[in-house]
């Protein structure tokens, strides 16, 4: 996975001063698989923001009459085993898996960003240290070492977002490092620093543009997973705590009655899966843009 | 042995030694008293607490305390999980097994369905099935495995009566678990052997081989594929560490024996003796499978071995 991570910096330079961004939308637009994804997830997006129009207030709302429930026209996807409506749940869980998948990319994109553009703008000892523990980070299996987190960190939903943050760091720290430590080198760069520009309007405006393409497709990339990785953990029993619904960990309540009640285990994998499709159709859309070389494949 | 050799056996002595400092640092860096964390509700016990920091060697300093474990986990010995009354060591060898038939199963079926479908798309370029191709492959990408093995208990074994719901350790019962396993990892293949093999019918020997006359077959199995497999394998690397970690929740869906459960039941019962030789080994095993990579790699390409 992080094979991709490292795109070519000649064509992300070439995408960075290509088309005149007045143009982004509509000739995004034009592209099917970047059209279809942001359809989804804006489908999905909407249904989630308006789950109090949509679905009964209260998600963690008890009925014992209703236990195990199948679909109706009152429960639409049926009701567990405390007779909670399952439509609700999904659509309040959902608010919780997207705003912690969004948080996760959020956390580690920023702080392994800063990472990365230290250790390639200063280089030296220090650029060394700092990439040789992305390196030691990067030798782990990505969810082993978000469990290293949550083990350090106990169970809970703000320690899933840190704990898969966390395996986010490395791999931006590497991706910006590797362009940083080529851009500071420029002509350009040097002519900037002769006319007295200071370190961060250097890194302002000529390296982070040129990053920018590249940081842009590891986000979408990785919010799709990180969204499959907060349901693990919730699934798990790791992430969020009951009774408050997110999709993974209704599907840890549905796991054990899947003999009785399948509706409450298909619903909220089934909104999961569209949502990250859609995600991932768009993160194929924005590297074809982005990437000129990978599209002319 | 080569220069290159000799530098990737330093390279997995390093790496080495910072995975045992990290596993090491997890006790050591939890929040509070690690003992009385462990022991939760029994934490009034004065004695209980000293025979675990009697244990762990917390009173020690830390480097004595890391020099300590190293010796230990060197010899074999990774101490004793107080969730389970008995030694890592025995818990290990009722579950590693498992665990690599489930994680090999998921590799072999993730590379055959990735392979044949990259292919295929390769072959049919911009056209409809490699349209089709791409698709399935993306839905192969996003759909959560746990969902996907709860979905497979749904259908094939409460629907249709032709597997267990608790699947064994015997072959069938493997089936579900490692399509469930290996099927994120099967479309990411599609997409990356699809590419791959794009890349290399533009290399120029292809080219050449194809402007002299060899026939498509020839050519293809001869020039592209082999071309086509360098980047596959060190995908394949790097898969084996994903699917061993995810066989974390696929173990759990299936209730299936294996140190993937193993380590989310330590992970809930805070047994951390058991948490960091589970740790230790996964990503050691990851770092080998690497290794094994780097070491194949001059093999296939004569090249890597000259720089």
């Amino acid at each position: 996975m992080s094979g991709e991570a490292q795109l070519p910096l000649a064509s992300l330079r070439a995408s960075a001063r290509g088309a005149p961004p007045v143009h982004w939308l509509p000739r995004a637009l034009r592209h099917r698989s970047l059209a279809a994804g942001l359809v989804l997830c804006i489908a999905i997006l909407a249904l989630v923001i308006a789950a109090p129009l949509l679905a009964s207030a209260d998600p963690n709302a008890q009925d014992p009459m209703q236990s195990f429930a199948a679909p109706s026209a009152a429960h639409p996807m049926g009701a567990d085993a405390f007779g909670r409506d399952i439509f609700a749940r999904v659509l309040y869980g959902g608010r919780t898996t997207i705003l912690a998948c969004a948080g996760v990319v959020l956390l580690g994109g920023f702080v392994g960003t800063i990472i990365g553009l230290v250790a390639g703008y200063a280089a030296g000892a220090t650029g060394f240290v700092l990439m040789r523990l992305v390196d030691l980070l990067l030798a782990f299996p990505g969810i082993l070492l978000a469990l290293v987190v949550c083990t350090i960190l106990g169970p809970g939903l703000v320690n899933g977002v840190f704990a898969i943050a966390v395996v986010l760091v490395p791999i931006y720290a590497r991706l910006v490092e590797g362009a940083t430590r080529e851009v500071r080198h420029m002509p350009y760069v040097d002519a900037a620093l002769t006319l007295g520009a200071s370190v961060p309007r250097i890194i302002a405006q000529h390296v982070l543009p040129n990053v920018a393409p590249g940081i842009i497709v590891l986000t979408t990339t990785w919010l799709g997973i990180a969204a499959l990785w907060i349901a693990a953990l919730g699934f798990l029993g790791l992430g969020v705590q009951p009774p408050a619904p997110e999709w993974g960990a209704i599907l840890n309540d549905g796991a054990n009655y899947i003999t009785v009640a399948w509706w409450i285990t298909v619903f909220p994998g089934l909104f999961l899966s569209l949502f990250v499709i859609g995600v991932n159709l768009v993160g194929d859309g924005l590297r074809d843009e982005l990437d000129p070389t990978l599209s002319a494949r | 042995m080569s220069a290159y050799t000799l530098r990737r056996i330093a390279a997995l002595f390093a790496l080495a030694f910072g995975i045992s400092v990290l596993v090491f640092l997890i006790i050591r860096l939890i929040p509070g008293d690690p003992a009385i964390v462990m022991l939760g509700g029994n934490a009034g016990d004065p004695s209980l607490v000293a025979r675990i920091h009697a244990q762990l060697g917390l009173d020690l300093p830390m480097p004595v305390q890391y020099a300590r474990w190293l010796g230990g986990v060197l010899a074999g010995n990774f101490g004793y999980s107080f969730s389970y009354q008995q030694t890592v060591v025995s818990l290990l060898r009722l579950n590693f097994v498992p665990t690599l038939q489930l994680t090999f199963a998921g590799l072999a079926f993730s590379l055959i369905v990735g392979g044949i479908i990259g292919i295929v798309a390769a072959l049919q370029r911009n056209r409809g099935i490699d349209t089709a191709s791409m698709a399935i492959a993306l839905a192969f990408v996003s759909v959560p495995s746990f969902w996907l093995g709860l979905l497979l208990i749904l259908v094939f074994a409460v629907e249709l009566p032709w597997f267990d719901v608790v699947g064994g350790t015997s072959l069938k019962g493997l089936v579900l678990p490692a399509l469930a396993l290996g099927l994120g990892s099967a479309g990411f293949n599609a997409r990356f052997i699809r590419s791959s093999v794009l890349q290399a019918q533009t290399l120029q020997h292809v080219v050449t081989a194809r402007a002299k006359g060899l026939t498509g077959a020839r050519v293809f199995l001869r020039h592209v594929l082999r071309n086509a497999i360098l980047p596959v394998l060190t995908i394949a690397g790097l898969q084996l560490g994903q699917l061993l970690s995810g066989t974390v929740v696929i173990e759990t869906v299936f209730s299936r024996p294996g140190i993937g459960r193993l380590l989310v039941q330590s992970i809930l019962a805070k047994d951390y003796p058991t948490v960091q030789a589970l740790v230790l080994i996964i990503a050691f095993l990851y770092a080998l499978t690497n290794f094994a990579v780097d070491l194949l790699y001059p093999v296939l390409d004569p090249r890597i071995a000259a720089r």
